[in-house]
């Protein structure tokens, strides 16, 4: 700590070691804390499988293989719900859009484009997606447009939405199932072979440790560059080790999940490779979905920290008369927001509908709740003016975590129900607490 | 101050009302380059609302604005920046969840070649200046709800400082200072008088009012009562014109 002249500002000698370690690193506290939750929910689940059920089945590369699919389609509108409730809105269409939006993409791959392009076309699914997230953004514009410039309640237009959406879904597909999806585009949703194998795992490993590094080591030249307090040398290489670590963690747990034996005998004889009597071991390596989910979460997180965007939605959120006064264009960022959270919940669409092979305009029902608990759980203040994108994902995996090991364990859905809405409303009394005490 | 020359701000015959309430009634006033323009009034009577018209944050119902003789057209706060106008409001108008800098720079944020805000390079901007105004600020990553009063004046000052203002607004901008700070906002306001700098104070302290205006116009009930160069009347005749809204017997032509 003693290459630059600015002293740090909190730290005295009576501070624990841990909130030393806390300075130092400049970690969370409220990331630590969600991480800790997590894991016990993790090894809660666990462990209840192994002693009454004598197996434990959560902590299986299967299992967290799984729940990072699943997780996908909920995470990536969490990340949009985080922008809307920072700016003191609330979009309750989610869902309803979602369900819209795959019944578009549906009906365009399977009735509408192939009486011009011919099934199978190439460019199909390249289509059909487009015009979903084209749809799904000008939905998300015309909510923002009515709630901006009409000054109805963001509460009353997503209502009428989440009513009006699902309704217009039933309609497109006369409440038919529209189905298969394209191959390709089926692909987009995970399994075997939406995944990216183990090299390409490792390659995005590597890719993300040197993000890593590279964030640790151009952080700390921008900060001598203006004489900023620098972290100090063990912090960052704790820092550096933790995240890489990871990240090979992650590679390690999705390259440990194989292919079924099915899938590999049907591969095996499509490729003319001869099956040794043990079989193949194929990974699966990480899921396209959840690659989604990754970059949408770089991209927002970029957006919120880095651009004047997310600085002008913050500002907005924590007193929008003084973001008005500093010349920002409230209501125009409005209608930005709320094409954005579009955007999301039309590529949330994507995954969800082709992870389930078809459309159906059911599809994302009670999603929105699913989604604004995530953002919310994942520390999202409803007075405006705070949130994090990665507390939005953590809160998405937490309550996916939730839900999956009650299957797991085997409680039905009713207990389900009771047990994840109990834990949305401790969760935001936990961030009450929290917050009043670190005032 | 020659009043030969061009006046930085004229307003001229500025009104506007909300819900039958006129809030300001017919009102002008003007501003020469490195002169002191104090508001005075009761609350209530319309000064926070005229300069808001200036400031772009509410449109007037009638009247003008001249800036450097020529008219303005000033819809919203970013018009009122454009022709370098700034201003510290009443309510300091700060983001409370943002640091110092975020709020210092907010709407015009440093960016680097990449387009993206520069944190690094407001937060070593933002040290400077308040090395200038306030030396004690010491609190740059907290969020400006974790300030003093003292604190969050400042920052909203050295907003109003930092970008060259030519027109500068200060709405009570001692309000929440103690004499300290309060001096230290004197001293400044005359370095910026001296630098050419135009300014409409408003302030509730005659005797501050008397000590670094050139001038004091006098509002009650949205209305002007009168302009009167302070070095030519008593603390008392101020007093008597914001009580009464009437003019001293002695200047009344
Ligand atoms: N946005 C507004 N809506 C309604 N009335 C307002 C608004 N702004 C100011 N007023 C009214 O205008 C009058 C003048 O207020 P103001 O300019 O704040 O007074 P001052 O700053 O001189 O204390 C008051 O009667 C106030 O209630
Ligand atoms: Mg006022």
């Amino acid at each position: 700590m003693t290459d630059t002249p600015a002293a740090s500002e909190t730290a005295t000698s009576q501070e624990g070691a841990f909130s030393r370690f806390l300075h130092a690193t400049e970690l969370d506290t409220r990331l630590l804390g969600m991480l800790g939750a997590l894991g016990a929910i993790w090894l809660g689940f666990h462990f209840y499988g192994e002693i009454v059920n004598g197996f434990g089945a959560f902590l299986t590369p299967r299992n967290l293989w799984n729940l990072s699919v699943q997780t996908a389609s909920i995470g990536i509108m969490a990340t949009g719900m985080v922008l809307v409730i920072v700016t003191r809105h609330i979009d309750l269409s989610v869902g309803s859009v979602l369900g819209f939006c795959a019944i578009i993409m549906g009906v365009m791959q399977v009735n509408i484009l192939p009486m011009y392009l011919g099934l199978g076309h190439p460019m199909l699914w390249i289509i059909a997606i487009l015009c979903g997230l084209i749809i799904g953004t000008l939905i998300g514009a015309f909510h923002g447009f009515l709630i901006a410039y009409g000054k109805i309640p963001a509460f009353i237009v997503t209502l009428g939405g989440l009513l009006v959406w699902r309704g217009a879904a039933f309609l497109v597909a006369r409440g038919e199932t529209i189905s298969p999806v394209d191959p390709t585009f089926a692909l987009l949703g995970g399994g075997p072979y939406g995944a990216v194998g183990s090299t390409g795992s490792w390659i995005v490993g590597l890719l993300g440790c040197m993000a890593v590094l590279a964030l640790i080591v151009f952080g700390r030249r921008q900060r001598k560059n203006f004489q900023i307090t620098q972290r100090p040398v063990w912090a960052e290489t704790f820092l550096a080790v933790v995240g890489c670590g990871a990240v090979i963690g992650a590679v390690l747990l999705v390259n440990a999940y194989p292919w079924p034996k099915g899938i590999v005998r049907r591969y095996a004889s499509a490729e003319g490779i001869e099956l040794p009597p043990e079989g193949i071991f194929i990974s699966h390596g990480f899921a396209i979905p959840v690659l989604i989910l990754i970059a949408v979460a770089i991209v927002m997180t970029i957006l919120m920290s880095r651009t004047r965007f997310g600085r002008y939605v913050y500002a907005i959120g924590g007193n929008p008369e003084a973001a008005e006064l500093a010349g920002i264009n409230t209501r125009w960022m409005t209608v930005k927001i709320f094409a954005l959270m579009g955007f999301l919940t039309a590529l949330s669409a994507v995954v969800a509908s082709a992870r389930l092979g078809s459309a159906t305009n059911a599809l994302g029902t009670l999603d929105e709740l699913y989604v604004i608990a995530a953002a919310v759980i994942g520390g999202t203040s409803l007075a405006g003016g705070i949130g994090t994108i990665y507390g939005a994902i953590l809160g998405a995996l937490v309550m996916q975590s939730l839900q999956t090991g009650m299957v797991l364990i085997g409680f039905d859905a009713a207990i389900q129900q009771v047990v994840v809405g109990s834990v949305l409303v401790l969760a935001v009394f936990l961030d009450i607490l929290y917050r009043r005490n670190s005032k | 101050m020659t009043d030969t020359s061009t006046p930085l701000v004229e307003l001229k015959d500025i009104s506007i009302a909300f819900g039958g309430i006129k809030a300001v009634d017919h009102v002008s006033v003007d501003l020469y380059p490195g002169e002191v323009v104090g508001l005075l009034g009761h609350n209530g009577a319309g000064k926070s609302t005229l300069i808001k018209c200036l400031s772009g944050a509410y449109q007037m119902d009638s009247g003008e604005v001249l800036v450097n003789g020529q008219h303005a057209t000033i819809n919203n706060p970013r018009d009122a920046r454009n022709y370098n106008i700034e201003t510290i409001y009443q309510t300091l108008a700060l983001a409370d969840n943002l640091d110092a800098a975020s709020n210092l720079f907010l709407g015009r944020e440093l960016t680097n070649a990449m387009g993206l805000v520069d944190d690094a390079a407001m937060e070593a901007e933002t040290r400077k200046i308040m090395g200038r105004l306030n030396p004690n600020f010491q609190k740059f990553s907290a969020p400006v709800s974790a300030l003093s009063g003292g604190q969050r004046q400042s920052v909203a000052i050295a907003r109003a400082v930092y970008f060259n203002a030519r027109i500068l607004i200060m709405d009570e901008p001692t309000a929440a200072l103690g004499p300290q700070e309060t001096q230290m906002v004197a001293e400044l306001i005359d370095e910026l008088k001296r630098q050419g700098l135009g300014i409409f104070l408003i302030d509730h302290d005659v005797h501050q009012v008397k000590a670094l205006c050139d001038r004091a116009a006098v509002m009650k009930n949205g209305k002007l009562v009168g302009v009167v160069k302070v070095d030519e009347v008593s603390e008392d005749d101020i007093l008597a014109m914001i009580i009464a809204g009437k003019q001293p017997e002695h200047l009344v032509a």
